[in-house]
């Protein structure tokens, strides 16, 4: 177990040296920042020297070193657009970003889950065929057209919830939060919907051709033939099984929401990390956009053993290590 | 129920201008700092204009007014005297004097990475004979102290003083004698001001009619819509051009519109050697047909401007003959936008040694003005017409700019927005020079004598009359020569609520204390 932890650990360093000299690089190759975040009235002894302040004037290799040694006691650099410490910056903006993932993929879980099983166990009824077919339209519609249909329908027509924004925040042991007030859920109800289409799709697909699947197994006929109600033989020994891959994806697709959610911050103009890349890119603000992709890495890292260690709960067949 | 209350409000208080109420609005770019002196980006000026004020003020025409200095003049060449207004106070209850303004002259050179000291690095001595009088000395006779002062807010010198970005931030910092107190600022999300009962504008007529005000920030164009549309924004600013229309149908909602700034305009590439001009055949040519006034003046005379501004721009746009806008101190009335004439381009074009045109590349950003790509798309099919071949490629501004900077760009769309002709002219025409700080924008190696020289005589003409005179008629030759194709001023549009009223502004800053309750 220690040799395994201690094997990932060495992976995942490599994979962020790796991430961070790719990254530097493409920045690089992109343009002067300076030239973007530039003032107009500036001349060019301004634009030198703003230049200069931010050591972009030096070579690739040697701007790289400095920001490696610098990463290596924590500090990965100024924004430029921002000012202030870029670990900072990304750090305030994550509990946004993790509520609105964490509530769209309580959302996906929840609903799905038991559609899929409804619709594994009776695949040829009516609302079986249903779910089929509209979990196909809920991941082949572009999120973009849905958050807009969403804000125009529940907003605009409706008037029922807000159309954008994060809403009031409480604190919850230091860390602002939406769910805890009545305001902020109504902030967050469209945002994760919106955010949880895809999941939700995905899951309920995943569920029902696991049930499918796992309702043709032999256990499952000896649980029939041993008198268990339906209720028990779907719902823990089917379930077990299913839900196997479900964790699977649904913590990749975890990872994912959190650093990719960016579609559903900027169209709810949600505060949260993805705007924050987005609004990045835009200025090439390496020193956010490198830090950001860093806590990336190291969030995937993360899901991945965790999901790792909740296979090998759920089927003790699998063993961590051996081709984990 | 919003206006119920305002109602209420009103028949209590009478016809007082204290109006119990908040007013949202909807920003369409994100604000990075609430540091007055760190970055001068639209947004985060916006919000400190709110807080802070400047010595001087530019009013919606972006003509120069008095700010927390009264007047202001010459006394010699290199010296202008400021007198401040009198019993000016800070939020926290401190007295505004002239120590203020010299500490934040100073404190725009110490910002790290800040990017004023272009407005103050000209000063070279300050000189205080009393609290209200103000003496700024620079090295060479220089005219646009007052200007330079507009961009430089004035902090407390007590509350700033060793204030980092993250004292701004939080709003240890925020103490300014603007018309509104920060309340918070809640990064990517929102920034909450409230009243100031104290603000000096208010004995003129200038107080805020809003108890709070909510900036919040909403940058795709639709969502920033919806919440206008759902109630829960009051006012929005730049409102996409294809929806103005349907705004303007809804009963609920009204708009107030304004000439812009930003004057969007073609530079060319008159260097010896450009890339991506060739012959139809793909050759390069033997010479560089930008360098040949007859052939800028051409593809001038092949744009048909008017079928832009009406179609592409829905009517949000004004056909442009000026590097900078009518209100605009230094334009020249006299010059008109070319007339579309492709018959008179192919003749030109033919003049000049090019009967069968060229091939080239138009470069154009498609994120950073209003339907860049479309217009840029629309100019090359209207070139094609005189026998052009265009191919168009359109980057995202963070590819375009350090790209233009690098001298890329054979034909290439640009933006920009000017408080003055002789400062566009300055940035963007003038033979590029870093000693003297002109042409640090002239991608394309345009030189003029008689524009240089007219520049440096405006720069160093106190007299605000015979100034812009120079400023004109350094826009007169830098036009008539074709140094770059100006295509037309956007139209800057608010939406807002039925009921409220805006004084639409040239600069497009989207001031709270500007929207009032009809």
């Amino acid at each position: 177990m220690l040799s395994y932890l201690a094997e990932r650990l060495a992976q995942s360093l490599l994979a962020l040296v790796l991430m961070s000299l790719l990254v530097f690089a493409g920045v690089y190759a992109i343009g002067n920042p300076i030239d973007i975040l530039v003032n107009p009235q500036a001349d060019q002894n301004e634009i030198a020297r703003a230049t200069a302040a931010l050591g972009l004037d030096r070579p690739l290799a040697e701007q790289y070193l400095l920001f490696l040694k610098d990463a290596a006691s924590g500090d990965l650099g100024k924004s430029f657009a921002y000012n202030v410490p870029a670990l900072g910056l990304i750090l305030e903006r994550m509990p946004a970003t993790i509520e609105l993932a964490t509530a769209a993929m309580l959302m996906a879980l929840v609903l799905g889950i038991p559609l899929g099983l409804w619709a594994g166990v009776a695949p040829r009824s009516v609302p079986g065929r249903a779910i089929g077919v509209a979990s196909i339209l809920g991941f082949s519609l572009p999120t973009f057209w849905v958050g807009l249909l969403l804000i125009m329908v529940f907003s605009v027509w409706l008037g029922w919830l807000p159309s954008s924004g994060r809403g009031p925040t409480t604190s919850l042991a230091g860390i602002q939060v939406s769910f805890l007030s009545a305001e902020g859920l109504r902030h967050l109800i469209l945002p994760a919907a919106n955010l949880a289409l895809f999941n939700l799709s995905l899951i309920a697909r995943l569920a029902r051709s696991g049930t499918r699947e796992a309702m043709q197994q032999d256990y499952v006929r000896f649980a029939r033939a041993k008198g268990l109600s339906e209720r028990r033989v779907v719902g823990v020994h089917a379930l077990r099984n299913v839900l196997i891959p479900v964790a699977t994806v649904a913590g990749i697709e975890f990872g994912s929401l959190i650093a990719f959610a960016v579609v559903t911050e900027s169209i709810f103009a949600w505060p949260g990390m993805g705007k924050l890349l987005i609004d990045s890119i835009n200025v090439l603000d390496r020193p956010v956009i490198v830090g950001y992709l860093c806590i990336v890495v190291v969030l995937f890292v993360a899901i991945n053993l965790a999901v790792d260690l909740l296979a090998s709960w759920l089927d003790p067949r699998v063993r961590l290590g051996a081709g984990a | 129920m919003r206006f119920f209350r305002a109602l209420l409000a009103g028949a209590f208080l009478g016809c007082s201008a204290a109006n119990a109420s908040d007013l949202r609005i909807g920003l369409a770019a994100d604000v990075t700092s609430m540091d007055p002196h760190f970055l001068n980006l639209q947004p985060n000026v916006n919000i400190g204009w709110h807080v802070f004020d400047a010595l001087t003020h530019v009013d919606e025409n972006a003509r120069l007014i008095p700010g927390l200095a009264v007047s202001w003049r010459a006394v010699d060449a290199t010296t202008w005297e400021f007198k401040l207004r009198r019993g000016v106070r800070f939020h926290d209850g401190s007295e505004f004097t002239a120590e203020d303004v010299v500490f934040s002259i100073e404190r725009t050179l110490q910002v790290p990475n800040g990017q004023f000291p272009t407005f103050t690095r000209r000063i070279v001595a300050k000189e205080i004979p009393d609290p209200y009088t103000l003496r700024l000395k620079t090295a060479v006779p220089y005219a646009m102290v007052p200007y330079d002062l507009d961009s430089v807010f004035i902090v407390s010198k007590k509350a700033a003083a060793g204030a980092r970005p993250e004292d701004f931030d939080s709003g240890r910092a925020m103490i300014g004698t603007g018309p509104f107190r920060f309340v918070r600022f809640a990064r990517g999300d929102r920034v909450e001001l409230s009243r100031n009962d104290r603000y000096w504008g208010i004995s003129g007529g200038k107080g805020p009619a809003w108890d709070k005000v909510i900036f919040r920030i909403v940058p795709t164009d639709g969502a920033r819509l919806a919440g206008l549309l759902s109630g829960d924004l009051d006012l929005i600013e730049q409102v996409p051009t294809a929806d103005q229309q349907r705004i303007q149908r809804d009963a609920l909602l009204e708009t107030a519109q304004k000439v812009s700034w930003r004057t969007i305009f073609f530079h060319l590439d008159q260097r010896e050697r450009v890339p991506g001009l060739t012959d139809k055949a793909g050759k390069p040519l033997a010479r560089n047909p930008f360098r040949d006034a007859r052939v800028r003046r051409a593809l001038s005379q092949a744009i048909n401007r008017q079928a832009i501004a009406e179609r592409l721009m829905d009517g949000a746009a004004l056909p442009a003959s000026n590097l900078v806008s009518p209100p605009v101190f230094g334009y020249a009335q006299d010059l008109q936008p070319d007339a579309y004439d492709p018959e008179g381009a192919k003749r030109l074009l033919a003049e000049a040694g090019y009967p069968d045109g060229f091939a080239m590349t138009l470069s154009a950003t498609n994120n950073r003005y209003v339907n860049d790509e479309q217009i840029a798309q629309a100019v090359a099919q209207m070139l094609a017409r005189v026998g052009l071949r265009v191919r168009v490629e359109a980057f995202p501004v963070n590819v375009y700019l350090p790209k233009g900077a690098k001298g890329d760009f054979a034909f290439a769309m640009l933006g920009w927005g000017s408080f003055s002709g002789d400062l566009a002219l300055r940035s963007l025409v003038a033979t590029a020079d870093a000693k003297k700080g002109f042409g640090a924008f002239n991608w394309s190696g345009y030189s003029n004598p008689k524009v240089d020289e007219l520049l440096e005589r405006a720069f160093a003409t106190v007299d605000e009359k015979a100034r812009e005179a120079l400023a004109r008629e350094a826009m007169r030759a830098a036009m008539r020569d074709y140094a770059v194709i100006p295509v037309h001023h956007q139209v800057a549009t608010w939406a807002m609520k039925k009921g409220l009223t805006y004084a639409p502004r040239t600069d497009e800053f989207t001031f709270a204390h500007h929207v009032r309750p009809r």
